[in-house]
C-alpha cells in the first residue's frame, strides 16, 4: 500500500533539474508589464503632497496609481477591511504602499518606484507595546481573558511564589522564494491569477473585490510555493489585487514580485510578545495557580491578530495541567508591520511562556527542571483516572506525554547527560555547558471552526489513470505527496497512476488556507472521500457483472479482482466508462466534534492534540555570550505516519526554525520605526553550520485516538516548538555562571546572553 | 532614454549565446529572463543565500551579484546542465533519494555549491560538507538531509568512477 512508505517528495525529480516551476518562473507573453509599490518612508502621520512626476517620466513606466485610480475596493485585509492596497492618505507604517508603478521590467519599475517626492504632516508613532497600552492603541475593546479555576486564592495560598516578565522577539518567515503574482486577463474582464499562496480563495475573493466581479469571474492557481511558514496566508493579497487592477486597466498580463529588502519591509512577520507571569506552587514546584499577561504587538492592521492571539492563550497551559489558571491577553495596535501567520500561529509564544515559568520554578527551589516538568504533565490517557481540562475546558483525552518524554529521556541518556553537564560545568570556568528536555502538546484545528472544511475532486479516465485536486497548496511540505499516496492507496494502484494538478479555485471552491497543520487532515479526507465514491460505483458495476456483492469487489497492486477473475484497473475502468458509470467525483470532508466559543473561551476547539519533546545540549562562551548547539534528539508523535521520511523532514526544519527564532533572528526597528534588519545580511536565519553537531530525530509510535486519515496526525507547525528546548538549554548554561536566575529574553542572542551571565554572576 | 546595450558572448551549458544587454543586467535575469533558464532562482538579490549559484568558469559565482557584462567570454553551466529527468547526475540523484529538498527553491544553488565541493574534493568528510555548504540557505530542512545527499552523492560517483 502507498500510505506510510517514506516516498520522495513528487516533485523532486522537477527540483533537481531546475524544472519545478513557481509564480515568478512562468512564461508570460511578451508584453507582460512589472509593477513596484512606492513606499511610506514614515511610519505614522498623513500625506501632504504626492509628486509622482518623476516616476511617470522615469525610462520604462507606463502608468503610476494611487488610492484614487482604483476602480473598486481598496482593500487587502483578510478580516476587517482595514487595509488598504495602497495609501487612503494615512500612513501606518513605515514600508506602506502608496502607490503602484506599472513599467515594462522589474527593474524599471522598481528603480521609479523610489523616485516619488512624498511630503508628509508627520505623527510620533506607536512602536513598542508600552507605548501602544500608554496610548490605550489595541485591537478589541479590552483584554481577552481565559481562566478556570480561582487563581489569586491559588497563588496566594501557595507555599512559594514567583513573578516574572519575559520580552519575546517576532520573526520573519525568510521563505527562500519572495512573494509573486502573475495576473492574466481573459475574455470577459475575467482574470487568470498565479500566485505564491498558501490561500487561493482568499486571493480569489480579494481580487474578485478589487475588480468588482463575483468570485467567478476570477480563478487562481497555485502550483507551488518556495516556502510559506504561514507567510503566504494573507500576506500576497497585494500583490495579486495590484497585478490585477493594474491587468484590468492595461488588457496586458502584469506580474509582481517583491525583492528580499522590500518583501521585509512591507509583510508581517511573527508577532512579538511582552509576557508578565505570576505563579504559586508546591515544594515539588507542582503549580497551584497562574497568570500570564500576554501583550501582542499585532502592528497597524488586524490581519490575523486575534486568532494568533487566542491560539497564544490555547497555550499557555502547553503539556501541563493548570487547575487554577488565568490567561490574559492584549491584543495591541502599533504603527509597525502587520504581525500575521507564522508556524505556529501565536502557539510558540504562549508556550514559551509556560516553559519559562516551568525553569523559573525549577531554578526557585532548587530543582532539576525536568523533574518539575513532569511534576506538572497532564496525566497520560493510559493511566488517567479522571478527565483533566484544559484551562478553556476542553478535556485532553490523548495524553501521552510522560510516556514519550521517559522514553526520550531513555534514549538520548538524560539522566547521565545531565550529570556530565555538571561535571563539565564544575570544571570549566569560561565556557559553560547546558541541557533541557522540553515537551510539546500541540491543538490541531483551526479555531475558527467553520475553516475546518476541505473539498476534493478526483478524476479516473477510461485508460485507468487518475487526476485529483483538493483545496491544500504545496509549499514544500509534501502535502502533494501525502494526498497522491491516499488516493492510491484507495484505488489499490502504484503511486505513478496518480497525478495530482495545480491547486485551483476553478476545480474545488471555497477552500480554506493550507494553514493551522490542518493540509494533510482535511484534504487527505476530501480526497478519501472522492475516490471513495468512485471506488463503490465502479465496484457496484463490476459487482452487477459477475453476481457478486460490491463489498466483495477489490481494488489492490493495480488490479480489480471479483470472485476468481482478476482485471487491471485500466480494463476495470474502461468496463465502468463503457457501462455508463460516472468515475469522476468531488469529496468532501469537515472535522467532526468541534465546538468553541473564542469569547468566553469555553469548549473543544481542537480535535486532537500533537505531541513531541526534544532535548537541546548547548555549549556558551561566558567571555563573548557566543554559543552552539552540540546536540539534539527528539522524540515526536505523528501519528500513524503517511510518509515517515516527509514526517522527519517536517521535524528536523521545524526545529532549526524554532531554534533559530529563539536565538540567531532579531528584529531591529529604530527610534522612527524603520525594520534596520531588512536584509539576509542583517537578520540571521540558521545555516548549515548552526544546526546540531548531532542531530537524531525519531517518530513516536502513536496511532491518532481520534479518526483522522489513515489515524496520522498533523505535522507542519508542532515540531517548531521543540526548538523552545534550544532556550532553555541556553538558560541552563548561563544558570551555571552564578546564584541568579538568567530570565533570558529571546532572541537570545550573544548580546543578550552575556547579559544574562553577567546578571546571574551578580546574583540578582 | 535608450541605454546603450553591450555585447556579450558566453558559453552556457555547452551552447554558445550571443546578445545584447544593458550595461547593469544582472547575471541572474539575464539566465531567467533572456534565456529561459529559470532553473537559477533568486532567493536574496544580496548574495547571501546562495539560490542562485552558477558554475563560472568551474567555480561556483552568485549568479545575482555578478553583471551579465563580466562573463563576456566565459563558461556558465547552470543546474539545467547537470542533467536530466531520465539521466540524472548523481548529486541529482541524491537529494531526490534522500529527500535533500522540501520546497526546492533553494535546490539548484545547493546542488552547484555540491558540485563544486564534489570536483576538487571527491571524498568530503561530513565536517567538510557542512563547511562548504555554509553559504546556502534553506529555511525549510534543516539541512539534514542536504548534507546525507551530498555524502551519498560522493558515493556514487565514487561508484561510477569505478564501475
Ligand atoms: S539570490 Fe544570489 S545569493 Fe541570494
Ligand atoms: S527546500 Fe525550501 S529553502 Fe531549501
Amino acid at each position: 500500500m502507498s500510505v506510510a512508505r517514506p516516498l520522495p517528495h513528487d516533485a523532486a525529480p522537477l527540483h533537481v533539474t531546475g524544472a519545478a516551476r513557481y509564480v515568478d518562473d512562468i512564461p508570460a507573453p511578451a508584453n507582460a508589464l512589472h509593477l513596484a509599490f512606492g513606499l511610506a518612508t514614515i511610519a505614522r502621520g498623513r500625506i501632504a503632497g504626492m509628486d509622482l512626476d518623476a516616476v511617470r517620466a522615469a525610462p520604462g513606466v507606463r502608468d503610476v496609481l494611487t488610492a484614487y485610480d482604483l476602480p473598486f475596493d481598496n482593500d487587502v485585509s483578510p478580516s476587517l477591511h482595514d487595509e488598504p492596497l495602497l495609501s487612503d492618505g494615512t500612513i501606518h507604517y513605515l514600508g506602506q504602499p502608496l502607490f503602484l508603478v506599472i513599467a515594462d521590467s522589474h527593474l524599471a519599475a522598481r528603480r521609479a518606484a523610489r523616485m516619488g517626492v512624498i511630503s508628509y504632516e508627520e505623527e510620533t508613532p506607536l512602536l513598542t507595546i508600552e507605548e501602544a497600552l500608554a496610548a490605550d492603541s489595541r485591537f478589541e475593546e479590552g483584554p481577552r481573558i481565559y481562566q478556570s479555576g480561582d487563581t489569586d486564592a491559588a497563588i496566594k495560598d501557595a507555599p512559594h511564589r514567583i513573578e516574572g516578565r519575559m520580552e519575546l522577539g517576532g520573526q520573519e518567515h525568510f521563505y527562500l522564494e519572495g512573494q509573486a503574482a502573475l495576473v492574466l486577463p481573459q475574455d470577459n474582464g475575467d482574470v487568470v491569477v498565479h500566485s505564491s499562496t498558501q490561500h487561493p480563495s482568499e486571493i480569489q475573493h480579494k481580487v474578485a473585490d478589487a475588480l468588482g466581479l463575483p468570485m467567478h469571474g476570477v480563478r487562481v492557481e497555485t502550483r507551488r510555493m518556495g516556502g510559506g511558514f504561514g507567510g503566504k496566508e494573507s500576506q500576497g493579497n497585494a500583490l495579486a489585487c495590484a497585478c490585477a487592477v493594474a491587468a484590468a486597466r492595461t488588457g496586458r498580463p502584469c506580474r509582481m514580485r517583491y525583492d528580499r529588502d522590500d518583501d521585509m519591509v512591507i509583510t508581517g512577520k511573527r508577532h512579538d510578545f511582552r509576557i508578565d507571569y505570576r505563579a504559586g506552587f508546591d515544594d515539588d514546584g507542582r503549580l497551584l495557580g497562574i497568570e500570564f499577561t500576554q501583550y501582542v504587538r499585532c502592528g497597524w492592521a488586524q490581519d490575523l491578530s486575534l486568532p494568533v492571539a487566542d491560539r497564544a492563550m490555547l497555550h499557555a497551559d502547553n503539556a501541563y495541567h493548570l487547575p487554577n489558571a488565568r490567561i490574559v491577553s492584549h491584543r495591541m495596535k502599533t504603527n509597525t508591520q502587520s504581525a500575521t501567520a507564522f508556524r505556529g500561529f501565536g502557539g510558540p509564544q504562549g508556550m514559551v511562556g509556560i516553559e519559562r515559568v516551568m525553569d523559573h520554578v525549577a531554578h526557585t527551589l532548587g530543582r532539576d527542571p525536568f523533574e518539575v516538568r513532569r511534576a506538572n504533565f497532564y496525566a497520560d490517557r493510559a493511566t488517567r483516572s479522571a478527565p483533566q481540562r484544559t484551562p478553556y475546558g476542553q478535556t485532553v483525552e490523548d495524553g501521552i506525554i510522560n510516556a514519550l518524554t521517559d522514553d526520550l529521556a531513555t534514549r538520548a541518556d538524560f539522566a547521565a547527560r545531565r550529570r556530565a553537564v555538571d561535571d563539565w560545568n564544575a570544571a570549566n570556568p569560561i565556557l559553560k555547558k547546558g541541557i533541557a528536555l522540553t515537551p510539546v502538546k500541540f491543538g490541531i484545528s483551526f479555531t475558527l471552526t467553520h475553516l475546518n472544511q476541505a473539498g476534493a475532486l478526483v478524476h479516473v479516465y477510461q485508460d485507468g489513470s487518475v487526476q485529483l485536486n483538493h483545496g491544500g497548496t504545496e509549499m514544500g511540505q509534501g502535502l502533494y505527496q501525502k494526498v497522491a499516496q491516499v488516493a492510491a492507496a484507495r484505488f489499490g494502484l502504484p503511486l505513478g497512476a496518480v497525478r495530482i494538478t495545480a491547486t485551483d479555485t476553478g476545480k474545488v471552491p471555497n477552500t480554506s488556507a493550507t494553514a493551522a497543520s490542518s493540509g494533510s487532515d482535511l484534504n487527505g479526507m476530501a480526497v478519501k472521500a472522492a475516490c471513495d465514491t468512485i471506488r463503490e460505483r465502479m465496484a457496484t458495476c463490476l459487482a452487477e457483472r459477475h453476481q457478486a456483492k460490491p463489498g466483495e469487489v477489490i481494488f489492490e497492486e493495480g488490479e480489480v479482482r471479483i470472485g476468481g477473475e482478476t482485471l487491471s484497473f485500466a480494463l476495470a475502468a474502461k468496463i465502468c466508462y463503457e457501462n455508463r458509470v460516472s468515475l469522476s467525483s468531488t469529496g468532501f470532508y469537515k472535522t467532526p466534534s468541534l465546538a468553541w466559543d473564542r469569547i468566553k473561551g469555553e469548549g473543544r476547539p481542537f480535535f486532537y492534540f500533537a505531541y513531541g519533546a526534544a532535548i537541546t545540549e548547548v555549549v556558551i562562551d561566558t567571555l563573548t555570550g557566543e554559543n552552539r548547539i552540540l546536540r539534539c534528539d527528539i522524540l515526536h508523535d505523528v501519528g500513524s505516519s503517511l510518509n515517515p521520511a516527509l514526517d522527519i523532514g517536517q521535524i528536523e526544519g521545524g526545529y532549526v526554525q524554532g531554534a533559530g527564532w529563539l536565538t540567531t533572528e532579531e528584529l531591529v526597528w529604530d527610534g522612527k520605526g524603520r525594520l534596520t534588519t531588512h536584509a539576509p545580511s542583517t537578520y540571521k536565519i540558521p545555516a548549515c553550520s548552526d544546526r546540531p553537531r548531532i542531530f537524531n530525530v525519531a517518530l513516536y509510535d502513536n496511532e491518532n485516538a481520534e479518526e483522522t486519515i489513515y489515524r496520522s496526525k498533523a505535522v507542519g507547525e508542532p515540531p517548531l516548538m521543540l526548538g523552545i528546548s534550544a532556550l532553555m538549554a541556553l538558560s541552563d548554561a548561563v544558570a551555571a555562571c552564578g546564584a541568579g536566575y538568567p530570565a533570558l529574553d529571546a532572541p537570545a542572542t550573544p548580546e543578550r546572553i552575556l547579559a544574562a551571565v553577567q546578571r546571574v554572576m551578580g546574583g540578582t | 532614454m535608450a541605454i546603450k546595450k553591450h555585447e556579450l558572448s558566453v558559453e552556457v551549458n555547452g551552447r554558445t549565446v550571443r546578445a545584447e544587454v544593458e550595461p547593469r543586467m544582472m547575471l541572474s535575469d539575464f539566465l531567467r529572463h533572456e534565456l529561459g533558464l529559470t532553473g537559477t532562482h533568486v532567493g536574496c538579490e544580496h548574495g547571501v543565500c546562495g539560490a542562485c549559484n552558477v558554475m563560472l568558469n568551474g567555480r561556483s559565482a552568485r549568479s545575482c551579484l555578478t553583471y551579465a557584462v563580466q562573463v563576456d567570454g566565459a563558461k556558465i553551466e547552470t543546474v539545467e546542465s547537470l542533467g536530466t529527468i531520465d539521466k540524472l547526475h548523481p548529486l541529482q540523484q541524491a537529494f531526490w533519494e534522500k529527500h535533500g529538498l522540501q520546497c526546492g527553491f533553494c535546490t539548484p544553488g545547493m546542488l552547484i555549491s555540491a558540485l563544486e565541493l564534489l570536483e576538487k574534493n571527491p571524498k568530503p568528510t561530513r565536517e567538510e560538507i557542512v563547511d562548504h555548504m555554509s553559504g546556502n540557505l534553506c529555511r525549510c530542512t534543516g539541512y539534514q538531509n542536504i548534507i546525507d545527499a551530498v555524502a551519498y552523492a560522493a558515493e556514487l560517483m565514487a561508484e561510477q568512477a569505478n564501475g
